[in-house]
C-alpha cells in the first residue's frame, strides 16, 4: 500500500477526502491541506438526492467555494475537495487507485498491526532484493466479448478487448521478453509502466522488468474491423399481452462459433419492466431468481452441453391495469470459455534476461462475456 | 541509496505511509473506541494515561485510537499536550502517528506545537532521506505562520539535497508555504527556478505541480528547461506527467506560430480563435510563407506520443489535449483510438471522457466517425452516460450513417429509462434539422410517437415536431390536424403549449380547426397551466385578428378571463393584448400594425448541440467539464503572430557545453571581437597584398561550407566578422579553425589564443599561399606555410592538452588524489594508468577469458567525479567517498575496481578501519582493503578495493568499522564503470556488431543542438558517461565505441551515428540487454542535452 502511493503527488491537488457509505454517513476524512467541514458533503447529498440511482450522481459538482469530485466504488462514495482548477481525470484516476489500494489492502484477511512498508529503488515500481524458492511466472491473457445482438439475432457492434494479467514471483532483477505469434492483431495497446514502449514500437515484443507479484502487464484492443466470432445465440419469445393482467417469457441459449470448447459459467441478467409484478417460470437446467424490488431476472445457467440446449420459460404476472410495456428488456450474458483467446492471439515465447536461473513459466487464456446484450 | 532505506524499514515503516496511515487505522482500531459520547470522555482520560505511560506499547495503541478519531472527524484536540511529548519518541511508528496528529491540531494550539519544531529541525539533517523528507513534509503541513522562516529555510536546504527524493519533497512544501504565506513568492520562485534546472524524472513533476500553483505565468523560467522536460516526459511517473503536459500545452501556445495555417479547408475552427478581419487577413497573409515547423514544438509532439498508450487515463486525456491544442491538424487523428479505449473504464472516466469527445465532434466529425458504434447505447449505462454518448451520435450524424443511426435511436425511443427516450428524440429532430435528406422520415417517425403511450415521449415528439414544421410550415396541415387532436387526451403543458402555438400559426393553414381548438381551450381555460394560457392568449389573438368573424366573441370572452387570472403575468398579457387588437378611441398607431406584430415570420429555432460553446475552454480541464471558468483556471492563449525567439531555449545546452568543455561558447563571443580588432591592426599594419577580392570570395565560399558543416550560429557570426576584413591572415584563422573543429578535444575557446599565434602564421606566410590553400585545400602538399600552420597546430595542440589538464589537476588536488593525476589524460593521448608490466599481465588474463578481437585497452578518460560513501557527520568525524579509477581490478578479473579515500576529521586518531560484515546480493563478490591501522587526525588514506558486481548495477552493501563504530555504507556502480574499455578495428566491430542484431539490439533517437554533435563533444560524452574505448572510425558522421563487460566479458558496441537535422541514432550492441538498456537510458539524455 505504501510503496504504491509513495510516488503519488495527486492529493498535492486535493483539498480533502470524505469516505461516504450508501447510507450516507461520512466514516472517513482525511484533509491534506486545511481542514474543510464536514458540511461541504451537503451539496453532494443534494446531488444524490437529484439523481435516481447512485450510478447518475453526477461526478463534478459545483459548489459556492469548492469542487466536488467523486467516484462510487463498491457501495461508497469517495468524494474530494477540490478549490482550483485541475484535471478532472486527474482526481479521478486518483481517487480509483485509491480505492484500489484500499480493495487490495483490506481485501487480504491479513491486515497487520504494523503497517506497510516501501523503499525507493532505482526501478520504481519494483522492490529490490526479491527472493523466491520458486521461481515463477504465469501470464493470464483475458479477453472480453463486447456486444449488441439485435432483435434478429444480427451482430450490431462487437469488439474484444483483451488484458494480460501477470503474476511475477522472480528473484532478483529479471528482464523479461514477452513475444507473440501475431502481434499484429492488437489494435490499441496501453501498458503497464515497466514496459518498453520502443521496443514494442520496433519490435511488437513486450520487454520489461516486472513488479513484484500481480499487476496488470497490458491491456489491449482488438480492430473492430476484424469479424469477432459471437459465441452463443439467445433465441427468445418475450410477449406481454394488451388488457391482461400476463404474458409469455421464453429464452433458450445456444452455442455458436464456439472454436470446440465448452461454454460455461453462464448467467443471463434481465431487468423486467416496472409493471412485472412476479415471474414463474422452468428452467430445464440451472436455477433462476427472480427480485420483486428491483425487478431483476437472473438465470444461473451453468454449462451449454449441446444436446440438450438450456431453456427458461414460463409466466410473467403484470400489474392489473398499467399499460402494457411496450419494450421487451435486454438480455445481459456472461459466459467464460476456459483455454482460448477468441481473437485468436497467442504467446510465442517468455525470455528472461538478467538472472540465471531458470523460471517455471505458463500462460493461460481465457474468453469471457464483457458488455454483452441481447436487445429482445 | 537501498541499503539506507532498507535499515529504515526493518525499523518501521516508511515516512510517507502517515499520510495513508490514518485511513488504516482508523479502520483496524476497535470499534468500541468510539462508542458514546460520555464513554468518550472517558476514553480520552484513559488515552492521556496511556500516552505518559512508558511502554511503547501502550503509548502505540493510544496514538492509533487518536489517529482513529481524527480520521473519522472527530474532535482529539484536548489531547494535544500529551501527544506532542511523543514526537521525540524513539519508536518510529509512534512518531509517524504523532506526525499524523500533529498536521491536523498543530493550526489549532500553536504555540503548543512550537514545542516539536526542534525535532523536525534536528531530522532535517539526518543521514537518511527518508527521514529527511518526512520530516520536511510534516513540518511543511504544519500551518502555523509563525515558523514560516524556518520553513523557507528548510525547502531552500531541500532544495540542494543529494537524494532527488527530498527534493522532490522540497517541491511540494513550496506549495504548501506559499498557500500559507503568498508573502514568501518571490523566494519560492527563486527555489522553484534551481529545482527546475533539475535532471532527476523524480522531480520535474513535483516541481512542475509547484509553478503551476505559484508562479504560472513565469513562462520565462521554462526556456531553459523545456527540452530537458521533454524529453525526461516518459520517464517521469504518471502524475507528473499529466501537469507537465498541461503546463507544456499552455507554454507552446505562447512560443510557437500556428501549425494550422496551412492547413486548407480548415477555416471554420480558425475563426473561432481568430474574430476580427484584421487577423483573418493577416493569416492569410502568412500562408502565403512556408510554414516550418519550430523543432522543438516538434519534439514536444513527438515526445508525448508514446504516453497516449499509458495505462493512467489522466495522461491519455492529457496527451490528447496536447494533441488538440498544439498538433497540426493532420496529426490530431491519432488520439481518437485512445480516447475510445478509454470508454471501457469506469463510469466516471467514461464521463469526463465522453465530454471531451463530444466538444472534439463538433468541430471535427471525421475524428471519430470510424468509432460510430463505440457510443452506441447500452440499455445498462447510466443516464448520463447515455446522453452523452446520444450526443456524441448526433454530432457524428452524417448523409451517409444516419439511416444505420436512425435505426439504432429507434431502440433508444423505446428505453424504459424515459428521460433517455426523451433526449433520443430531440437528437432525432436534431439530425433532421442537420441533414436535409432524412427531416421528412424523421418527422414520419416523430409523428409515430405520437401515439406512443408514455406521455413524456409524446411532449417531447410534440415540442420536437413543432421546431420542425417551424422551419418548413407549407406542407404539414395533416401533422397539424393529428396534433390538434391531442390536444384532448395529453396533459403535459410544454406540449399542450407548442400545439396551441403551432395552430396558432399556421391558423390560416387549418381555418375549420383552429377555431374549435379555440373554443376548447377557452372552455378549460381556468384549468389550464400558466404556459397554456399564455398560448391560448396568442391563439386567440391571431384567430382575432385573421379570422375575427367567427372567433370575436370568443377572444373577448378569453381576455377577460385571462383579466381576473390570479397570475399576473397573464393579466398583464391580457392587457397588452387587448389594446393591441380590440380598436377603441385610445388605441394608438400600433393597432394598426398587430397583424404584422403577431404574424411575423418567426426564425426556425437552430437546433444546436449544448456542447457548441464549450471549446474555449482548454480540454481536459475542470472549466471544460463545469462549462465555467474554474478559480485558477489559465487561459490558453491564441497562437502568437510571429513566434517569439526560439534560441531562448539553447541556453542551457551552451551551459552544458560549457562543463564539457573547460572554457565555454560564452567566452567566444571575445575572442571573435579580438579577432576583429587585431585584424583591423593587421590591415594597417601589414596591408596591401594581402586582400584581394577573389581571395575574399574563395573565404566566403569556404564559409558557407562552414556554415553548413558546423551548424552554429555563434560561430556564423564570429566568421561574419572575419569575412568582413577580407584579410589573408583571417583565411589563415579559418583554416584552423576548421581543423580545429575536426581535432578531437578541442574547443574554440582557445581563439584567443590561436589568434595570437595566427597572426604569427600570417607574418610569417605569405597572403598569396594562403590564397591557393584555401582554393585548393590539400592539394598543395607541401607549402610552407601549410607545414608551418601544422606545426602551429600541433603546438595549439599540445598546449591543448595542458590546458585540459589543468582544471582537472585542479579539481583533483582539492581531493588530494594526486595518484590520479597521469591517468585524468585528455582524449587525444591516452597514457598507460598502470605500470605496462601490470598492463601485460592483465591483458594476459583477459585473453584468457574472451575472444582474440576483445583486448582490453586503457581507459580514454577517467572523470574526477567521487561519490560519497560516508559522510562525516554520520561516521562520526570519518569521511570516506569512493571513485572509479577505471582500470583492470588487481584483485580479479571479474572485479571493477574502486577506490576509497578515508579522511579523518576529527581531532583525535581513528584505529583500526576496516569493512566488516557484508550484505551483498546472490554472486557479488568483494575484495576488501587491508585494515588500516590508524588514521592521524585530519589525515587521509587512499586504498583499492575490487568488486564483482555481476554486471548489475545491483549495491553491494557492507559496513565499514572502525574501532569503536561499525556504518552501514553502500556502493552502487553506474552502468558505465561496469565496463572496460576494448581495443578493436572498424572491421572487427562491425563484424561483432553484425552477429549482436535483433534482440541484443537497442536503440534511440537523439535530438540535440548541433553544437551537442561535433565529435569531441560525442566523445567526451559517452567516455564520461561510461568506460568505453575508442573504435576508430572511416565515417566522419558515425562514431564507434567498443568495451566490455567486466564480470563476463560480454561486447557492449555503441554506435552514435549522425544523422539529417539535429538529430543521431544512439545504438548499442549487446549480449546483455539489461545493461545495455540501462546504458542507452544514461546515455540518451546525456547526449541530447549536453
Amino acid at each position: 500500500m505504501y510503496t504504491k502511493f509513495k510516488l503519488f503527488s495527486p492529493q498535492k491537488m486535493i483539498h480533502s477526502l470524505f469516505l461516504i457509505n450508501c447510507s450516507g454517513d461520512i466514516f472517513l476524512e482525511k484533509h491534506w491541506k486545511s481542514v474543510v467541514s464536514q458540511s461541504v458533503c451537503d451539496y453532494f447529498f443534494e446531488a444524490q438526492e437529484k439523481a435516481a440511482d447512485v450510478e447518475n450522481v453526477p461526478p463534478v459538482i459545483s459548489t459556492p467555494h469548492h469542487y466536488l469530485i467523486s467516484i462510487y466504488r463498491d457501495k461508497l462514495f469517495f468524494v474530494s475537495v477540490i478549490q482550483t482548477e485541475v484535471p478532472p481525470l486527474f482526481v479521478i484516476e486518483f481517487l480509483h487507485r485509491v480505492a484500489d489500494t484500499f480493495q487490495d489492502y483490506f481485501g487480504s484477511s491479513n491486515v497487520g498491526d504494523t503497517l506497510p512498508t516501501g523503499q525507493l529503488s532505482n526501478i520504481p515500481w519494483r522492490r529490490a532484493g526479491v527472493k523466491y524458492t520458486n521461481n515463477e511466472a504465469y501470464f493470464d491473457v483475458v479477453e472480453e466479448i463486447d456486444a449488441i445482438i439485435d432483435k434478429s439475432g444480427s451482430t450490431v457492434f462487437a469488439e474484444i478487448q483483451g488484458v494480460i494479467d501477470a503474476c511475477i514471483k522472480l528473484s532478483g532483477m529479471p528482464d523479461l521478453s514477452l513475444s507473440f505469434m501475431n502481434p499484429r492483431l492488437l489494435d490499441d495497446v496501453s501498458f503497464h509502466p515497466c514496459i518498453r514502449f520502443k521496443r514494442w514500437e520496433s519490435e511488437r515484443v513486450l520487454s520489461f522488468i516486472p513488479p513484484d507479484g500481480n499487476f496488470r502487464l497490458i491491456s489491449y484492443r482488438v480492430s473492430s474491423q476484424n469479424l469477432v466470432a459471437i459465441p452463443v445465440y439467445v433465441k427468445h419469445s418475450i410477449s406481454f399481452k394488451e388488457n391482461s393482467s400476463c404474458g409469455r417469457f421464453d429464452i433458450t441459449i445456444g452455442p455458436k462459433q464456439n472454436m470446440g470448447k465448452t461454454i460455461e459459467g453462464i448467467t443471463v441478467t434481465v431487468h423486467m419492466p416496472k409493471v412485472v409484478l412476479n415471474m414463474n417460470l422452468t428452467p430445464t437446467q440451472g436455477s433462476y431468481t427472480f427480485d420483486p424490488v428491483t425487478k431483476v431476472l437472473t438465470w444461473d445457467v451453468g454449462k451449454i452441453t449441446p444436446q440438450k440446449l438450456p431453456s427458461l420459460k414460463g409466466l410473467v404476472n403484470l400489474q392489473s391495469g398499467a399499460p402494457k410495456p411496450e419494450e421487451n428488456p435486454s438480455l445481459n450474458i456472461q459466459f467464460k470459455i476456459q483455454q482460448l483467446a477468441i481473437s485468436g492471439l497467442k504467446v510465442n515465447r517468455l525470455d528472461m534476461y538478467g538472472e540465471k536461473y531458470k523460471p517455471f513459466k505458463g500462460v493461460k487464456y481465457v474468453t469471457k462475456a464483457g458488455k454483452f446484450q441481447v436487445r429482445t | 541509496m537501498s541499503s539506507n532505506s532498507f535499515a529504515y524499514n526493518e525499523q518501521s515503516g516508511g515516512g510517507e505511509a502517515t499520510e495513508l496511515g490514518q485511513e488504516a487505522t482508523s479502520t483496524i482500531s476497535p470499534s468500541g473506541a468510539f462508542g458514546l459520547f460520555s464513554s468518550d470522555l472517558k476514553k480520552n482520560e484513559d488515552l492521556k494515561q496511556m500516552l505518559e505511560s512508558n511502554k511503547d506499547s501502550a503509548k502505540l495503541d493510544a496514538m492509533k485510537r487518536i489517529v482513529g478519531m481524527i480520521a473519522k472527524g472527530k474532535n482529539a484536540s484536548e489531547l494535544f499536550p500529551a501527544v506532542v511529548k511523543n514526537v521525540a519518541s524513539k519508536n518510529i511508528e509512534i512518531k509517524k502517528l504523532v506526525y499524523v496528529y500533529l498536521v491536523r491540531y498543530a493550526e489549532e494550539q500553536q504555540d503548543l506545537a512550537l514545542l516539536s519544531i526542534s525535532t523536525f529541525q534536528r531530522a532535517l539533517k539526518d543521514p537518511n532521506q527518508l527521514i529527511r523528507a518526512s520530516a520536511l513534509r510534516v513540518l511543511s503541513s504544519i500551518r502555523v505562520p509563525i515558523i514560516v522562516p524556518i520553513m523557507m529555510l528548510a525547502i531552500k536546504e531541500a532544495s540542494a539535497d543529494l537524494s532527488p527524493y527530498v527534493r522532490k519533497n522540497a517541491a511540494h512544501a513550496i506549495q504548501k508555504l506559499y498557500s500559507l504565506d503568498p508573502e514568501q513568492k518571490e523566494m519560492l520562485i527563486e527555489v522553484i527556478e534551481k529545482l527546475l534546472k533539475d535532471k532527476s524524472t523524480l522531480v520535474a513533476g513535483s516541481v512542475v505541480m509547484a509553478f503551476e500553483e505559484v508562479c504560472p505565468d513565469r513562462i520565462d523560467l521554462i526556456h531553459k528547461n523545456y527540452r530537458k522536460l521533454c524529453n525526461l516526459l516518459v520517464d517521469v511517473e504518471e502524475w507528473g506527467q499529466v501537469v507537465i503536459i498541461h503546463m507544456l500545452t499552455r507554454y507552446a501556445r505562447t512560443q510557437f506560430v500556428s501549425p494550422w495555417k496551412e492547413d486548407d479547408g480548415l477555416e471554420d475552427n480558425e475563426k473561432n480563435f481568430y474574430e476580427s478581419d484584421d487577423e483573418q487577413k493577416e493569416k492569410t497573409d502568412q500562408r502565403k510563407k512556408p510554414y516550418t515547423m519550430d523543432p522543438d514544438h516538434r519534439l514536444l509532439i513527438r515526445n508525448t506520443k508514446p504516453l497516449l498508450q499509458s495505462r493512467n487515463a489522466a495522461v491519455v486525456m492529457a496527451v490528447a489535449q496536447l494533441y488538440w491544442h498544439i498538433s497540426p491538424k493532420s496529426e490530431v487523428g491519432i488520439i481518437s483510438k485512445s480516447l475510445v479505449r478509454l470508454l471501457r473504464s469506469n463510469r466516471e472516466v467514461q464521463y469526463i471522457v465522453l465530454q471531451n469527445i463530444a466538444t472534439m465532434s463538433i468541430q471535427r466529425k471525421g475524428m471519430f466517425e470510424p468509432y460510430l458504434k463505440s457510443f452506441y447505447v447500452r440499455s445498462t449505462d447510466p443516464t448520463m452516460i447515455k446522453t452523452l454518448k446520444l450526443e456524441i451520435l448526433t454530432n457524428l450524424a452524417n448523409e451517409a450513417n444516419i439511416s444505420t443511426l436512425l435505426r439504432e435511436f429507434q431502440t433508444y425511443v423505446k428505453s424504459q429509462d424515459k428521460q433517455f427516450a426523451a433526449a433520443t428524440i430531440q437528437t432525432i429532430g436534431r439530425c433532421a434539422t442537420n441533414i436535409s435528406e432524412v427531416t421528412d422520415t424523421c418527422l414520419n417517425g416523430l409523428v409515430c410517437l405520437l401515439s406512443n403511450r408514455d406521455e413524456i415521449v409524446v411532449a417531447e415528439s410534440v415540442v420536437v415536431i413543432k421546431k420542425l414544421l417551424q422551419m418548413q410550415p407549407a406542407q404539414h396541415g395533416e401533422i397539424i390536424k393529428h396534433m390538434a387532436k391531442l390536444l384532448d387526451s395529453i396533459t403535459v403543458p410544454v406540449a399542450r403549449a407548442s400545439i396551441l402555438w403551432l395552430i396558432g400559426e399556421n391558423c390560416e393553414r387549418v381555418p375549420k380547426i383552429a377555431p374549435d381548438v379555440l373554443r376548447k381551450m377557452a372552455k378549460s381555460f381556468t384549468s389550464e397551466d400558466d404556459l397554456v394560457k399564455l398560448q391560448i392568449l396568442n391563439l386567440g389573438t391571431k384567430l382575432y385578428l385573421t379570422n375575427s368573424r367567427q372567433t370575436k366573441l370568443l377572444t373577448q370572452y378569453i381576455l377577460n378571463l385571462g383579466k381576473y387570472d390570479q397570475n399576473y403575468d397573464i393579466r398583464d398579457r391580457t392587457r397588452f393584448i387587448r389594446q393591441l387588437i380590440v380598436p377603441n378611441e385610445k388605441s394608438g398607431a400600433l393597432s394598426k400594425y398587430a397583424k404584422k406584430i403577431f404574424l411575423a415570420q418567426k426564425p426556425a429555432p437552430l437546433l444546436e448541440s449544448p456542447f457548441k460553446d464549450r471549446d474555449h475552454f482548454q480540454l481536459g480541464t475542470l472549466s471544460h467539464t463545469l462549462n465555467t471558468k474554474a478559480k485558477g483556471y489559465l487561459e490558453l492563449s491564441n497562437w502568437p503572430e510571429v513566434a517569439p525567439d526560439p534560441s531562448v531555449r539553447n541556453v542551457e545546452v551552451i551551459e552544458l557545453a560549457k562543463e564539457w568543455t573547460p572554457a565555454g561558447k560564452t567566452k567566444k563571443e571575445n575572442p571573435a571581437k579580438k579577432f576583429y580588432s587585431e585584424s583591423e591592426e593587421e590591415d594597417d599594419s601589414s596591408d596591401s597584398s594581402s586582400d584581394s577580392e577573389s581571395e575574399s570570395e574563395s573565404a566566403n565560399g569556404e564559409q558557407d561550407e562552414e556554415g553548413g558543416s558546423s551548424d552554429d550560429s555563434s560561430e556564423d557570426s564570429s566568421s561574419e566578422h572575419r569575412s568582413d576584413s577580407e584579410s589573408a591572415s583571417e583565411v589563415g584563422d579559418k583554416r584552423t579553425a576548421k581543423r580545429n573543429s575536426k581535432s578531437k578535444g578541442k574547443s574554440d575557446s582557445e581563439d584567443g589564443e590561436k589568434e595570437n599565434e595566427k597572426s604569427k602564421t600570417s607574418d610569417s606566410s605569405s597572403a598569396d599561399s594562403g590564397s591557393e590553400e584555401e582554393s585548393s585545400p590539400g592539394s598543395e602538399s607541401e607549402s610552407e606555410s601549410e607545414s608551418e600552420s601544422r606545426k602551429v597546430a600541433k603546438e595549439k595542440e599540445k598546449k591543448k592538452t595542458k590546458q585540459d589538464r589543468n582544471p582537472l589537476t585542479k579539481d583533483v588536488s582539492l581531493l588530494d588524489l594526486d595518484d590520479f593525476n597521469p591517468v585524468s589524460t585528455p582524449v587525444a593521448f591516452p597514457t598507460p594508468a598502470l605500470s605496462p608490466s601490470l598492463i601485460a599481465d592483465l591483458e594476459g588474463l583477459n585473453l584468457s577469458t574472451s575472444s582474440s578481437v576483445i583486448s582490453v585497452n586503457t581507459p580514454v578518460f577517467v572523470p574526477v567525479k567521487t561519490h560519497v560513501l560516508l559522510h562525516r557527520m554520520s561516521g562520526r568525524g570519518l569521511a570516506a567517498h569512493y571513485f572509479f579509477p577505471r582500470q583492470p581490478c588487481i584483485f580479479g578479473d571479474k572485479m571493477v575496481s574502486v577506490q576509497i579515500t578515508l579522511n579523518n576529521t576529527t581531532d583525535r586518531k581513528i584505529e583500526n578501519i576496516h569493512i566488516g560484515g557484508k550484505k551483498l546480493p546472490v554472486g557479488m563478490q568483494m575484495h576488501v582493503f587491508n585494515p588500516i591501522e590508524s588514521l592521524e587526525p585530519e589525515g587521509s588514506i587512499t586504498v583499492s578495493m575490487g568488486i564483482d558486481f555481476c554486471d548489475s548495477t545491483q549495491t553491494a552493501s557492507f559496513q565499514l568499522c572502525t574501532k569503536d563504530d561499525c556504518f552501514n555504507v553502500n556502493i552502487q556502480p553506474p552502468v558505465g564503470e561496469l565496463l572496460l574499455p576494448v581495443a578493436m578495428s572498424e572491421k572487427d566491430f562491425k563484424k561483432e556488431q553484425g552477429m549482436l542484431t535483433g534482440m541484443n539490439e537497442m536503440s534511440t533517437v537523439i535530438i540535440a543542438a548541433p553544437q551537442n554533435f561535433t565529435p569531441s563533444v560525442i566523445l567526451q560524452k559517452v567516455v564520461n558517461v561510461a568506460n568505453v574505448g575508442v573504435v576508430p572510425s572511416g565515417q566522419d558522421n558515425i562514431h564507434r565505441f567498443a568495451a566490455k563487460t567486466v564480470h563476463s566479458g560480454s561486447l557492449m558496441l555503441v554506435t552514435v551515428e549522425l544523422k539529417e537535422g539535429s538529430t543521431a541514432q544512439l545504438i548499442i550492441n549487446t549480449e546483455r540487454t539489461v545493461i545495455g538498456s540501462v546504458l542507452l537510458r544514461e546515455l540518451k539524455p546525456v547526449l541530447s542535452q549536453g
